[in-house]
């Protein structure tokens, strides 16, 4: 009975005081041995197992879930979403007509190794540059060393052999999940696009523009691709979609196809005109990127400023090797050609003097802000922001007026060898040749202008220079027909070549506006170890009211490309019939403001204006569909602009 | 409004099913849980047993023993109980416990293995295999010379979607052939979706309306099959390592599941490889290309070869001397020149030796319609859809693959293993082989020519003992069995009436031009589209301007090679490997009348190599006969023929198989299988000396293990 009794009376207890006895119980001697069984590596496989099957279990319904399940959930939480421009302009009826090409910018496109040292093992047609990043993390030095171009050469170092990606799969997603031109894509191939009639003109972006012929005869491709593409559609002519450095590529491109043989393409006077029909150039940095000088100079930019400003201990510590770090990233970036066709072109005439800058009186917002009322101070005090000091040594410099302004000459300045060379000669940077006094000569200088930016990187980096200004120039042509313009190192520069012969081809230039813009920076030296990078940008330097942030001194633009570099040429400088554009060549320009996406199920957004998220836009994607299904600039509703670009170009005074 | 109710109503059922599953999950997890602690239970038996015995003790001691109060009495009662039930608990607990502990292992065990795989360095000194060919050759001071063409056969090459069905949105831009994506594994999570949008249309041969499923271009289009299984990957690192790269080579990935002459139709794709080819020809400094086709894409790139110098509405408009200015060699690697007689039974019945293999060994798996799969009727509808299956029917007719009589490869060993014996035997006594030596043949000669025949005694008889019904019956209009209901599997079959199949079978044996009349006769419309672009015949006269029409294109005994008397054809095949040749069928059993009704006879069995489960064999590389690989490149270009009026140069270079020897070597550096043979070193080899500007007399001109040269004297063309 007693036994009976037994098994029945737990049930009847109540939870609570069986587990107070639990407690109670546990603390005995003879369970403790009990547990011990159970240690702590089994609790840890315990748990472990328990993740897993958790895991797996989400795995499965994740898996099992039906495919429109997370549209599903979107659209509960905010609505139906707008049609996809693809779906919407195919209900109106558009179809594919005219063959399209895109041309990838810088960074986006995809690398691949080809041959290799030993440390490559197994990378043998394997991503370097795109997808994953793996080998970075795994062998940060022998990625680091594939990733430089030779010095002296700018082609390849002995022995090692990176290409291009090729296929639309070159630059479609840049890492997993980050779309480039995956979502344009994806809307063309609605209309009824294909690998037949798409072709993603990818190319060393490492390389400078000619040699990418020399090397790999990717112009010639392109030019072959577009003949084949417009004789297999039957005549239609090409769309050209060049996004970012590709738009310099593009400009490059169509100078050389039209040049006779051994150095341009050989294909005649007219062959633009025969087979293109628009060039919708997107975020294109017709006139440079003032971003590229700090990179090419002391290789960071407003991110790593900002988390200077943030940590200033951390960083200017050795603590992560930070510094080391920036000295590789220069090293390698200051192998690649392609770098150097972004500095800002045009000099003093395009972007400001001393004492003035076509952006001045910009004031960040403003256009957002235009109903409510401004005070005239506060716009006054905006326009104390001199961007055509594009580099100044100190605040103090930065807003001074001229006359005040004492410099020195750097010019002449004699160039010390750096006694610690010995310990820092694992890292090339040129810093390391220009010494003490170099390094104090620069700095003395106090202000540069776009004009004297590049003679100050000819003097701080005067191999890098002498192969860049072997392909690529920044000035401003006085008479065109000058035959030294027939040289390819001007082809990529607006101000120095003619468009192409082909009246009735159109040239967009579609960017987005609205997100600050690095313009002109202001610079500091740095006070730690010889080995350091000389200069960094000085991010303690912070004004309220003007654009000055971290050091950074910001106009209206695409968070890459300031509006002025964007749009100018397409809204002054190749407007009606100019010395630019002698043919007349229709031009328009097409800005999209920029709004970021109203919650994270939006991902990247869909009416971003940012450089890369831009692509992503669907009032830009819905353009580029209606341009390749056959209509003009004029169809689409000729320009759109947000921002103050006609204004700003009107400062200009540029002879057209 | 009704999209979003489809959705729901969508989400709703999975959900229903994705409970169902927990269910069942559950179900198991509680079965384990009973089993395991049945388990444990004997173990604890022995404790439990005790306290059993312990506790009445106990309880009469408390009886007895009245200085325990009550109070304690109880508390002590209930700190055994709830002891008890702790045990009870911990029990229960320890089960799930057990389990979670065991995965917790199994998982951390992975991973600390897995983190091991990355840390140990990537050469391994022990798993580095032997140098690769390219590495030794570019030591001897070759370099990259002429750039190269791939040219990918059937099934090798990705098919990605661009265009599908609802069911496929997910999938856009991802493989639906080739590769492990999330493309190719969805056959598993929607297989009629994927079935659906792989078929063509079946009445034009192209993209039925709403789907657009294109080859994927570039050199990841056929490198991989699947990961880990190479198809071009091995012989591009090799050529990597002389200084190739995408500059100066460039596959010419086409959908292979269209006919030759709609791939140009519908995708561009011929002249996509015309102008690849000059272009590769310009920026290389006039170098001429050295095409490597496999399989399929050398009967592809014949077709191309005519396509490219025919005047322009139809052809590339190249002109006449276009292949003389751009090729230097042709070196086709298991070339299907005179097709294969696996094609057949493919088309037949869908199967071949593999699946013949399968049923024997699980006679019930593939019948059984217990799963509902029905996997071979599925199969043969997709295929069947597929304009290039006909592209690889035997070629020739009874001209080159024999009729019921005789065949060029009776008498001769099946495959080249035995008779390498038997020959160095001879070699020593310095004697001929003679026809009488070969012991199959005093036996009884295979009759080859019989490609496919109803039991395997029709097979082996006498032509004369054969039943004689007149063939007419395939030529009569199809009696349609219009009771059968169209199900849901719709082959032709569908609408033929039990009598033909039966009449068909009474038959006994088909050769070659009789199963074409069979094929003509089984699944019309299927014909009618592909031979619209294909034909199998033997030309009498070549000057017949009938013959510019591009269905006769791809047949080498129907067109002349071009007029380019530099251009060098090689033909690169495995020897070595029993082959299919020809078939005994059975009718299927009368209950599975709905599908296919006829099948191998897998019981049939010869006891030698040469029949097996119900399929004769030959010499070859698996898929390809020796004579379809290589009569052409011996006998039918060899010199000045009517068939190679310039006379180019064709050189025949077979390749032994021998398996690998040990796991290690994969899939083998001397194996020739059809697939395998790209990563077979001698092969690799070759086509290196080649790129890099050799001629096919440097290579040391033909290398011929098999009896290729006595069966290519049988066969009577006039050339």
């Amino acid at each position: 009975m007693p036994v009976i009794r037994r098994k029945n009376a737990p049930e009847t207890e109540t939870p609570e005081a069986s587990d107070a006895e639990d407690d109670k119980k546990s603390k005995l001697p003879e369970r403790k041995s009990k547990d011990k069984k159970w240690s702590c590596i089994d609790t840890c496989c315990w748990l472990v197992g328990c993740i897993c099957v958790l895991w797996w279990f989400l795995l499965f319904s994740y898996n099992a879930m039906p495919a429109s399940f997370p549209q599903f959930v979107t659209e509960a939480i905010t609505g139906p979403l707008p049609d996809p421009p693809g779906v919407k302009v195919l209900k109106e009826g558009l179809k594919v007509k005219h063959p399209v090409v895109f041309v990838p910018g810088i960074v986006t496109g995809g690398l691949e190794l080809w041959e290799g040292e030993e440390c490559t093992e197994g990378l043998f047609r394997k991503r370097l540059w795109g997808g994953t990043f793996g080998e970075v993390y795994k062998r940060p030095l022998c990625w680091m060393y594939h990733m430089s171009l030779d010095n002296e050469t700018g082609l390849d170092p002995p022995g090692v052999r990176v290409r291009p990606v090729t296929g639309l799969v070159a630059a479609d997603y840049f890492a997993a999940g980050y779309f480039v031109w995956a979502v344009l894509i994806n809307n063309l191939a609605r209309l009824g696009y294909e690998e037949k009639n798409m072709y993603m003109a990818s190319y060393d972006w490492r390389l400078s523009f000619q040699n990418t012929e020399v090397r790999d005869q990717t112009l010639s491709r392109i030019k072959s691709n577009i003949e084949l593409m417009v004789a297999t559609s039957g005549g239609k002519k090409a769309v050209i979609i060049p996004h970012s450095m590709g738009v310099l590529y593009f400009l490059h491109f169509m100078k050389w196809v039209e040049t006779p043989a051994p150095v341009g393409g050989g294909g005649g006077p007219n062959w633009c005109a025969k087979h293109l029909k628009a060039v919708m150039n997107i975020g294109g940095p017709f006139l440079g990127v003032p971003k590229s000088v700090p990179g090419l100079f002391s290789a960071e930019v407003r991110d790593i400023a900002v988390a200077r400003a943030l940590a200033p201990g951390i960083l200017d510590k050795d603590l992560f090797r930070l510094q080391m770090m920036l000295q590789h990233v220069m090293k390698l970036t200051r192998t690649w050609d392609s770098t150097m066709s972004m500095i800002p072109k045009g000099g003093d005439t395009i972007w400001g003097g001393l004492d003035w800058s076509p952006e001045e009186g910009y004031y960040p917002g403003k256009r957002n802000q235009n109903n409510e009322t401004q005070t005239p101070d506060q716009s006054e005090e905006a326009n104390h922001a001199n961007y055509g000091r594009m580099i100044s040594f100190g605040q103090e410099a930065a807003n001074i007026a001229v006359a005040e302004l004492k410099r020195i000459d750097f010019r002449d300045a004699v160039k010390g060898k750096n006694v610690a060379n010995s310990s820092c000669s694992d890292v090339w940077t040129e810093y390391q040749e220009i010494g003490y006094s170099g390094i104090n000569a620069v700095a003395e200088y106090k202000v540069y202008t776009a004009d004297e930016i590049v003679e100050l990187l000819q003097f701080v980096a005067p191999k890098m220079m002498a192969r860049g200004s072997a392909h690529f120039s920044y000035g401003i042509a006085d008479n065109l027909d000058d035959p030294k313009y027939d040289h390819h190192k001007y082809w990529s520069n607006p101000l120095e070549t003619k468009l192409p012969n082909a009246p009735e081809m159109e040239i967009f230039t579609m960017y987005g506006v609205g997100i600050p813009t690095e313009r002109a920076y202001v610079y500091g030296l740095t006070h730690s170890a010889e080995c350091h990078i000389p200069f960094q940008i000085d991010c303690s330097a912070d004004c309220a009211e003007s654009c000055l942030a971290g050091g950074v001194y910001t106009v209206d633009g695409d968070e890459t490309v300031p509006t002025l570099s964007a749009g100018y040429m397409c809204a002054k400088g190749w407007r009606g019939k100019t010395r630019f554009n002698p043919s007349g060549i229709k031009t328009y320009v097409r800005e999209y403001d920029h709004a970021p996406p109203a919650t994270l199920l939006e991902g990247r957004g869909t009416q971003s204006g940012a450089h890369v998220d831009i692509m992503g836009n669907f009032a830009l994607i819905e353009d580029i569909l209606r341009v390749a299904a056959g209509a003009t600039g004029e169809e689409l509703g000729g320009d759109q602009i947000y921002s103050d670009i006609l204004k700003w170009s009107d400062k200009i005074n540029l002879r057209l | 409004m009704m999209n979003g109710s489809k959705i729901k109503g969508k989400f709703c059922s999975a959900m229903v099913s994705l409970a169902s599953f927990v269910r069942f999950l559950r179900l198991c997890f509680m079965e384990h849980v009973k089993f395991s602690s049945l388990l444990r239970c004997k173990s604890f038996g022995n404790s439990e047993k005790k306290q059993v015995v312990q506790a009445p003790d106990s309880d009469r001691k408390d009886d007895h023993d009245e200085v325990l109060s009550s109070d304690e009495k109880v508390t002590e009662k209930v700190r055994k109980r709830s002891m008890n039930k702790r045990r009870q608990q911990t029990k229960g607990w320890k089960c799930i416990d057990n389990c979670c502990w065991l995965i917790g292992c199994m998982c951390s065990a992975s991973w600390f293995l897995l983190i091991l795989a990355y840390i140990v360095p990537v050469s391994l000194p022990a798993l580095q295999g032997p140098e690769i060919p390219g590495a030794r050759l570019k030591r001897e001071g070759l370099v990259a010379n002429h750039p190269v063409v791939l040219v990918p056969g059937i099934i090798t090459g990705g098919l990605e979607l661009w265009e599908g069905k609802p069911c496929a949105e997910p999938l856009f831009r991802k493989r639906l052939w080739g590769g492990w994506g999330s493309g190719f594994t969805d056959i598993f999570r929607r297989p009629m979706c994927w079935m659906e949008h792989l078929s063509l249309d079946y009445e034009t041969g192209l993209d039925p309306p709403g789907i657009r499923v294109r080859p994927v271009p570039g050199l990841v289009a056929a490198d991989y099959f699947a990961p880990g299984y190479f198809v071009w990957a091995i012989l591009i690192e090799n050529l990597a390592q002389l200084g190739y790269e995408d500059r100066n080579m460039y596959m010419a990935a086409y959908d292979w599941r269209l006919s030759f002459q709609n791939t140009e139709v519908r995708d561009r794709s011929l002249s996509r490889l015309k102008c690849q080819i000059e272009i590769l020809y310009a920026t290389n400094g006039d170098k001429k290309v050295v095409v490597l086709p496999h399989s399929m894409g050398a009967v592809y790139f014949l077709h191309f070869l005519k396509w490219v110098e025919a005047p322009a509405p139809v052809g590339g408009g190249g002109g006449p001397g276009w292949c003389a200015k751009y090729i230097k060699a042709v070196m086709n690697i298991g070339p299907t020149f005179l097709g294969v007689p696996k094609a057949f039974s493919t088309i037949l019945s869908a199967e071949g030796k593999d699946i013949s293999l399968i049923r024997t060994m699980a006679s019930g798996l593939l019948e059984s319609e217990l799963l509902g799969l029905q996997t071979i009727e599925h199969v043969m509808r997709v295929s069947r859809t597929w304009d290039s299956i006909v592209s690889l029917l035997p070629k020739g007719g009874e001209t080159l693959w024999g009729n019921l009589d005789w065949s060029p490869e009776e008498g001769l060993e099946c495959s080249s293993e035995k008779k390498r014996h038997l020959q160095a035997e001879s070699r020593e006594n310095n004697t001929k082989i003679s026809e009488e030596m070969s012991p199959s043949q005093v036996k009884h000669p295979k009759r080859y020519g019989r490609v496919i025949s109803f039991g395997v005694e029709a097979s082996e008889v006498l032509s004369s003992q054969l039943p004689t019904i007149s063939k007419e019956f395939m030529h009569a209009s199809i009696s349609t069995d219009s009771n059968t209901s169209h199900g849901e599997f719709w082959t032709e079959y569908d609408e033929m009436s039990h009598e033909s199949f039966e009449k068909i079978a009474e038959n006994k044996v088909y050769t070659t031009t009789d199963l074409v009349d069979l094929l003509r006769y089984v699944a019309p419309k299927m014909m009618q589209r592909a031979e619209a672009h294909y034909s199998h015949g033997l030309a009498e006269n070549l000057e017949d301007p009938k013959y510019n029409h591009h269905k006769y294109w791809s047949n080498p005994l129907e067109t002349r090679l071009p007029d380019a008397p530099d251009m060098e054809t090689y033909c690169l095949y495995g020897v070595g490997i029993p082959t299919e040749r020809s078939y005994v069928y059975k009718m299927s059993p009368s209950d599975r009348r709905k599908g296919i009704p006829f099948r191998i006879d897998s019981s049939a069995d010869g006891g030698d190599d040469c029949l097996k489960s119900g399929v004769y064999f030959v010499d070859g590389d698996e898929t390809v006969p020796v004579l379809s690989g290589g009569y052409m490149c011996a006998k039918g270009w060899k010199g000045k023929t009517r068939f190679n009026p310039s006379g180019s140069a064709t050189y025949v270079r077979e390749y032994r198989h021998k398996p690998p020897a040990s796991v290690f070597e994969g899939r083998g550096l001397e194996s020739s299988g059809h697939v395998d043979i790209m990563g077979n070193v001698a092969l690799i080899e070759d086509i290196l000396r080649v790129a890099a500007g050799a001629t096919g007399p440097e290579l040391g001109g033909d290398k011929i293990h098999s009896d290729l040269l006595r069966m290519s004297d049988r066969v009577n063309v006039p050339l």
